[in-house]
């Protein structure tokens, strides 16, 4: 799915740029194109310019350069209304004023549907959220996931192409947000449209969506599936960002195909898999997920350049452990084990020696 | 965690749904007991008294500055809407006796109430409060001050001192004060003559009030007058005092003079059994006289009947007051609600700066934007020179703009406009953009969007600032007055006028009242209608 070209594209933006003040840039040279039915994610810190494309998407702010397509069709002058596209806001929008099935029934009147279509279609999206009993209540009688289904449900229920989703979960606790975003997939999939996910919560990307593009500084990071994102960041901000990483930096000593060797600042040497390294002597950031860390010398190849490490501090999770280190002069070095009985459980001073395979930790700009 | 089956009635947690249900739960179960056995209610409420009574204790100062000085003399002021005691105490012998006499017949009262008048009316004369009363009764009839007043300067010059000369023929003793003191201190003499005690009696009160001593005055004629009636009219004195029984015997050969001719003498306006109706129909303490004025009608004796078509203008003025209220609330709303919308949704220091130029006029007086707006409305004034200069407007067709409806209802809607955009910026300050993005992501038009999603929700606002504007509205008095010429006065111009010109406070009071009972009605009506909860200030 990521090598979709831009000729059967169903949203397009091509060379999209955005300036509010004319000085800086909030989205600078926006390339992207997803296929009919990808669920994709924007996920980036506030201030990425992620919520800035879909509103550009939405048609509710316009590019100052570059077009995006819809379908084949630039819509850079249509106005929203006419763009066909449903979009759950944050705080769910729903009209105060009138019922559930008001609000439901609302994009179906502004399109002149007659009124028995009009119920049967409300009386099916409310059953396609499992609102079916909430037609006659005002959004305020509802819990903040109910309102979250409805705005759902409204979104959907003009059958758009097209649905955007602006960080919908924020405002709901942690049960009830895992519970919606499994439901949310279920329905988009279900129903086989495209939506573009803007949060900012990196878990909820992941779970969630086909592909995720990360945005930091205007511009697309990485676009890539979840496990690809996660497995192989292609610079260091993505491996930052998503999940936790562990960071180490030195130098590049030489390069051999597919693995390099580093020196680390106080000297140790590892080994590392070249990602957006070039040559030799340049400075680098070594990326290492703190699961992938291996404690177990003899599960390492016996040529694998091994690290000293001290414990700092030992943290009883439940389902893991999680063990901080110093490591190479840097004191938040931290891996994960899992709590499994045959898992030693370490103590604060304890001196271990820790390696890992080469392709897990990668050698990133730094 | 939660598989997809579960609905949303199953979220478990403080949703509605389970507050209320709690609530149910425990409302069956009778009432609630603290933990030592009261009821709950009864526990909360001795916890929040202490509360309760600091709150009362701040309050305290400005409630009895506002119960001393506003509410208590605007519930006297009120009250004289129907008091009517003037009546009752300058004339008190002249109500009692006037209360059977039959006003219907067109007869004259008989003498009888010639005499108690004849009393009245010399003491009211001495105490000079004739001429209140004339003044009071002359709202309901034209002409009766100076009936009073010209028959006060009479009525101690009456003849009626031929009984006086010949109660002294009779009886040198009759003129010594201290004669009538002793006969009729107490005593058997007081209860026969009921009426000359009760002249002593004032007689005495009036020297009192004085500063003189009534054993060092002349007896006046009115006692005289008093006694030779009730002596006329055959009390029974035998037994009484010599002096007495013998004036009794002898006052049927007394020449006689009739009140009724001296009352006519000084105005022959007495004889016109009206006046006499006015004062009856007048003599209750409470009255719906002012009232019926208020409303286009008045009181005869066979009760309250509406004015000729010639002499109603409160209803007219009513109407009027009412109408162009409207029509400023009506104005202020349609240029209001664009202000509002703006200052709601520019960046906040655009925003701050417009809401300082809306607020400008709060600051300048009154009076002065009243005049400036006389200044630009007149026909040599800023407006009619302009469209002269553009050629709209013959330079000997200048517009009327001002001392009519128009020049109210403009200067007027431009000096309540801030009230009308405060509530409704306030409330559209609270509606999301979002609503707006939604409605329009729904597929609705901007004006769809805005006609059903915007505005139902700014409905309170709109709503707070019409009642706000239209209560200032009808009750507005210096702007009508310096704009309004005569077609632009509202009801408070005459009220106004009743206080400090006319004096006719009983009017102004009944004025007043009924258009507090307008707006009490208005606002209830709107109460039913709208709702009051859908008023929000902010």
């Amino acid at each position: 799915m990521a090598d979709v070209t831009n000729g059967d594209a169903f949203v397009a933006f091509e060379r999209v740029q955005k300036s509010y003040d004319g000085e800086t840039l909030v989205v600078k040279d926006l390339n992207l194109s997803l296929p009919k039915g990808e669920f994709l994610t924007m996920l980036g810190p506030s201030g990425s310019g992620k919520t800035t494309c879909l509103m550009m998407l939405a048609g509710f702010e316009t590019a100052t350069h570059g077009e995006i397509k819809l379908d084949g069709k630039p819509i850079n002058n249509i106005p929203p209304h006419k763009r066909g596209i449903g979009m759950v806001f944050q705080n769910y929008a729903l009209f105060p004023h009138m019922t559930v099935a008001e609000n439901l029934s609302f994009p179906l009147e502004v399109r002149r549907m007659g009124k028995s279509d009009r119920e049967e279609k409300v009386k099916r999206a409310l059953e396609m959220v499992q609102m079916g009993e909430f037609g006659g209540r005002r959004p305020a009688q509802l819990s903040g996931g109910q309102q979250q289904r409805i705005a759902l449900a409204r979104a959907l229920v003009f059958e758009p192409e097209l649905v955007l989703m602006d960080e919908p979960l924020g405002a709901l606790d942690k049960q009830l947000r895992e519970h919606m975003q499994f439901e949310i997939t279920n329905i988009a999939h279900n129903l086989g449209i495209t939506t573009v996910y803007v949060t900012h919560d990196q878990t909820e990307a992941l779970t969630m969506s086909d592909r995720v593009a990360v945005f930091d500084d205007g511009r697309i990071q990485q676009l890539a599936p979840p496990d690809e994102l996660y497995e192989s960041p292609q610079n260091s901000f993505v491996a930052q960002f998503i999940g936790e990483n562990n960071t180490l930096e030195g130098t590049i000593q030489e390069i051999k195909g597919n693995t390099c060797t580093v020196k680390l600042d106080d000297g140790s040497i590892i080994d590392a898999k070249p990602v957006n390294v070039v040559k030799p002597g340049d400075r680098t950031l070594i990326s290492i997920r703190p699961e992938r860390v291996e404690m177990n010398k003899e599960r390492l190849s016996p040529d694998a350049h091994t690290l000293r490490a001290e414990v700092v501090e030992f943290i009883y999770m439940g389902d893991i452990f999680r063990t901080r280190l110093r490591v190479a002069g840097t004191e938040d070095f931290v891996i994960k084990t899992r709590n499994a009985p045959d898992q030693r459980r370490l103590k604060k001073g304890e001196q271990i020696e820790i390696g890992w395979l080469p392709d897990d930790a990668r050698a990133l700009d730094a | 965690m939660t598989d997809n089956t579960a609905g949303p009635d199953h979220i478990t947690g403080p949703t509605p749904d389970n507050a209320l249900r709690d609530a149910d739960r425990a409302a069956a179960g009778g009432p609630m007991l603290a933990a030592d056995g009261t009821p709950l209610k009864k526990s909360l409420a001795r916890a929040l008294r202490r509360q309760k009574l600091r709150a009362l204790g701040l309050i305290a100062p400005l409630l009895i500055f506002v119960l001393i000085t506003f509410v208590i003399p605007i519930g006297d002021m009120l009250l004289r809407s129907i008091k009517n005691d003037i009546v009752a105490d300058t004339l008190p012998r002249t109500v009692q006796s006037l209360s059977d006499w039959d006003a219907e017949a067109q007869d004259l009262p008989g003498e009888d109430v010639w005499t108690d008048f004849y009393i009245d009316m010399w003491f009211a004369a001495e105490r000079k409060e004739h001429t209140r009363l004339g003044t009071r009764l002359n709202y309901e009839l034209t002409g009766v001050s100076s009936l009073f007043r010209k028959t006060g300067r009479r009525v101690d010059r009456f003849d009626t001192d031929i009984y006086t000369d010949q109660f002294i023929a009779l009886d040198p003793g009759w003129e010594e004060p201290q004669t009538w003191a002793a006969m009729l201190g107490d005593g058997p003499a007081s209860d026969v003559l009921p009426l000359t005690a009760g002249a002593w009696e004032d007689w005495k009160a009036f020297n009192v009030e004085e500063g003189d001593k009534v054993l060092e005055e002349d007896v006046p004629d009115l006692m005289y007058t008093a006694l030779y009636h009730e002596l006329s009219q055959g009390a029974d004195v035998s037994g009484l005092s010599d002096r007495l029984a013998a004036a009794g015997e002898a006052v049927g050969g007394f020449e006689t003079v009739s009140l009724r001719e001296q009352f006519a003498d000084a105005d022959e306006d007495w004889l016109d059994p009206e006046v006499w109706q006015i004062i009856q129909l007048y003599s209750p303490r409470v009255t719906p006289g002012y009232f019926a004025n208020a409303a286009d009608m008045q009181v005869t004796p066979d009760g309250v009947e509406a004015r000729p078509e010639n002499q109603r203008i409160y209803g007219m003025l009513f109407q009027r007051t009412l109408f162009m209220s409207l029509m400023i609330t009506g104005s202020c709303i349609l240029l209001g609600y664009p202000v509002a919308w703006l200052l709601a949704n520019l960046p906040m220091r655009t925003a701050n700066l417009l809401m300082i130029l809306v607020l400008l006029p709060f600051w300048t007086s009154l009076l002065v934007r009243t005049s400036a707006w006389k200044v630009m409305l007149q026909q040599q004034g800023v407006i009619n020179d302009v469209l002269v200069w553009l050629g709209l407007v013959a330079d000997d067709a200048r517009l009327t703009m001002i001392n009519n409806q128009f020049g109210t209802i403009v200067a007027m809607t431009h000096i309540l406009l801030p009230f009308m955009i405060l509530p409704m910026y306030s409330v559209m300050q609270t509606i999301p953009p979002s609503y707006l993005r939604a409605a329009k992501s729904l597929g609705a038009t901007n004006w769809t969007a805005f006609w059903r999603v915007y505005f139902p929700q700014s409905v309170p606002g709109i709503g707070a600032g019409s009642i706000l504007v239209f209560i200032l509205a009808i009750g507005y008095y210096i702007t009508p007055e310096i704009v309004g010429g005569n077609t632009g006065t509202f009801i408070s111009n005459r009220i106004a006028y009743h206080i400090s010109s006319s004096l006719n406070w009983g009017l102004a009071a009944a004025l007043g009242s009924i258009l507090l009972v307008v707006v009490l009605v208005l606002y209830w009506a709107y109460d039913k209608i709208v709702g009051i909860d859908n008023v929000k200030l902010g």
